[in-house]
């Protein structure tokens, strides 16, 4: 289920703990596999599991606690805004009211092509640069204005 | 200006402040040989080149009074000195998971300053004898996780890492563990079961740490600004950094400062600098707008108004005589324009989203606290509601295995205690004090280029 070239970075973070200990790696493993497969379905979940040898269900009390695993499917750009109140004095949630009009969908939910979905983030620790967006889980926009906003989109083909 | 000039040249003394200018591929000073140009690892050098105690270590800092700066203000010194001697396996953790609203010092740290972090963390492992460590980093901050891991790639080229580090004898592994999007993990034990691979649940303490930490090893925990105001002490001496601030309050602090002002960003400034004088630096109020309420040390904080606000100077004791804390140095600032009831209800729900869910008063009552504060946002609150809040709050706090519950009670309290009249009046009008059109000019985000100011 998963590639020789996830593997392989699976295997280079077990190296990081002891010996004992290549569960420490399970957080880390289930991003690549997110990265590969697009969504953890629960067989994803298992095969991380079973390469780190933990049972199953507790590769999925992680995937299931951590906010930024997707357990569902996905539009190609996952859109995150943070609403929380220091972003949201400068304009966090009117960015998101401004995405939410520019896609036509509410916060959980993805266009009609499949292309975009739209969430709702917590702190991002970035408060000082709000509006925040963060694209795909990794990249960070910053100063979000309408016009940075029309760029982003423009930006994901 | 004699203020700036006191601040430690390997932390921020280099940074660009509050700006838009700044962009990952464009910033080159984070670097290795630029750290060493700034005297980076001169400290570490020194330590061991002049064969320095771990005891003589540990006495440096405590005699810097440098407290930490994830929140809590601990005596870092202190914390290492509870460290076992002959424990044969310990660990270093760094608390980069920060994600307490309000706060972006790490961040900036982790992007401006990497080396530091390594620096201070392979000093610490010098001073309480541990052999490996772990940088865990908040999961929103990919990219300089990347950073990070690079950063690690150059010192154990220069063999600041790995075996016998500068010949002295001394091991130690340093490692980057990313996060993936979970509040609780800035509590430390939350943070030590999810490097080991679980959901972020905090353990029952005591055991603290340093007896019972990472794989049930003994473990010495700070947060990221903590590392990295370690290779300062050194050059300056304990005292020295000890005088930049005030007695019981050493040395300088990063202040995040976020919300209705024209320059939001980091600043670092010596302890017990007047808020008026931070505030200034953030440029002042955005539009020359009437401060209303500042939360002094991220969202868990109690808000203080602008009037006992602008008397306060920045630093532990000066803030929780107040009336709130310090916390992490996250300063949110709130003009005339903010509603406080829907300031407080995101805040709220925040707190109900982010729950770990593992004790009850917590998993149930921060729900049923936003519940009833979103209804009084909304139009229908009850006259009783105030007092239900409070009531609820204390069936809460103090109640739980880790300080999130008190977190989701403590800004409650702390709206209501100075702004009640402004909750009463939502409840009895079904509407907010400050008309709809005034809130949505505050963010400015249809009228202004936050990034041109």
């Amino acid at each position: 289920m998963l590639s020789e070239t996830t593997l392989k970075k699976i295997d280079r973070e077990v190296a990081k703990y002891p010996e004992a200990q290549k569960q420490s790696a399970v957080m880390a493993a289930l991003v690549f596999a997110q990265d590969e497969l697009g969504w953890l379905s629960k067989d994803a979940i298992a095969a991380v599991a079973d390469y780190l040898d933990m049972p199953a269900i507790a590769a999925f009390e992680v995937a299931s606690f951590y906010n930024m695993y997707d357990l569902a499917p996905v539009g190609k750009y996952k859109l995150t805004v943070c609403t929380n109140l220091p972003c949201a004095l400068s304009g966090g949630v009117h960015a998101a009211d401004y995405l939410k009009q520019k896609l036509g969908i509410d916060f959980n939910e993805t266009t009609a092509d499949g292309k975009f979905t739209l969430k709702e983030g917590e702190c991002m620790g970035a408060c000082g640069d709000a509006p925040v967006i963060l694209a795909n889980n990794k990249r960070m926009h910053c100063f979000m204005t309408p016009e940075e906003i029309d760029k982003l989109i423009g930006e994901c083909k | 200006m004699a203020l700036l000039e006191a601040i430690n040249p390997l932390l921020s003394a280099g940074w660009q402040k509050g700006g838009h200018e700044w962009r990952l591929e464009n910033d080159n000073g984070w670097r290795l040989k630029d750290y060493e140009a700034r005297g980076g690892y001169q400290s570490l050098k020194k330590i061991l080149e002049t064969k320095m105690s771990s005891d003589e270590v540990i006495a440096e800092v405590k005699k810097s009074v440098l407290r930490g700066r994830g929140g809590a203000g601990f005596p870092t010194g202190l914390k290492w000195s509870f460290m076992p001697k002959a424990a044969p396996e310990k660990y270093i953790v760094c608390n980069t998971d920060e994600g307490e609203p309000g706060t972006f010092k790490d961040r900036d740290i982790q992007r401006f300053d990497p080396h530091a972090i390594i620096e201070g963390m392979i000093i610490a492992a010098y001073a309480v004898g541990a052999g490996r460590g772990y940088n865990y980093i908040h999961g929103e901050i990919y990219e300089l996780y990347q950073r990070f891991e690079d950063a690690l790639d150059e010192a154990r080229a220069a063999g600041f890492l790995g075996q016998n580090i500068l010949g002295a004898g001394f091991n130690f592994e340093l490692f980057a563990h990313q996060g993936w999007g979970a509040y609780i993990c800035g509590e430390e034990s939350a943070l030590l079961e999810s490097i080991e691979g679980k959901k972020g649940q905090p353990r029952f303490k005591p055991p603290f740490p340093a007896n019972v930490g990472l794989y049930g090893k003994p473990t010495t925990i700070n947060n990221t600004e903590s590392f990295a105001s370690i290779p300062f002490i050194f050059r300056i001496g304990g005292e020295g950094f000890l005088n930049l601030g005030k007695p019981n309050n050493g040395g300088t602090k990063l202040y995040s400062v976020s919300g209705h002002v024209n320059r939001p960003g980091n600043y670092e400034v010596p302890m017990g600098t007047p808020f008026a004088k931070l505030l200034e630096m953030a440029g002042g109020m955005r539009g020359g707008r009437k401060l209303k309420a500042v939360i002094p040390g991220g969202s868990s904080a109690p808000v203080l108004p602008a009037d006992i606000m602008m008397d306060c100077t920045m630093d532990y004791d000066s803030i929780a005589k107040a009336g709130s804390m310090l916390g992490s140095g996250a300063v949110i600032v709130m003009d005339e324009t903010t509603c406080v009831v829907k300031a407080l209800e995101r805040l709220s729900y925040f707190y109900y989203e982010e729950s770990c869910g593992q004790c009850t008063p917590c998993r149930e009552g921060t729900g049923w606290l936003y519940k009833i504060i979103h209804r009084i946002e909304h139009g229908q609150g009850r006259p009783e509601d105030l007092d239900l809040l409070l009531t609820l709050g204390g069936n809460i706090a103090g109640r739980t295995i880790c300080a999130l519950g008190d977190a989701a009670v403590l800004p409650i309290q702390g709206f209501l205690r100075h702004f009640r009249s402004e909750f009463e009046y939502h409840i009895e009008n079904k509407k907010c004090l400050v008309p709809p059109d005034v809130q949505r000019a505050g963010s400015t985000f249809f009228t202004r280029n936050m990034g041109q100011a």
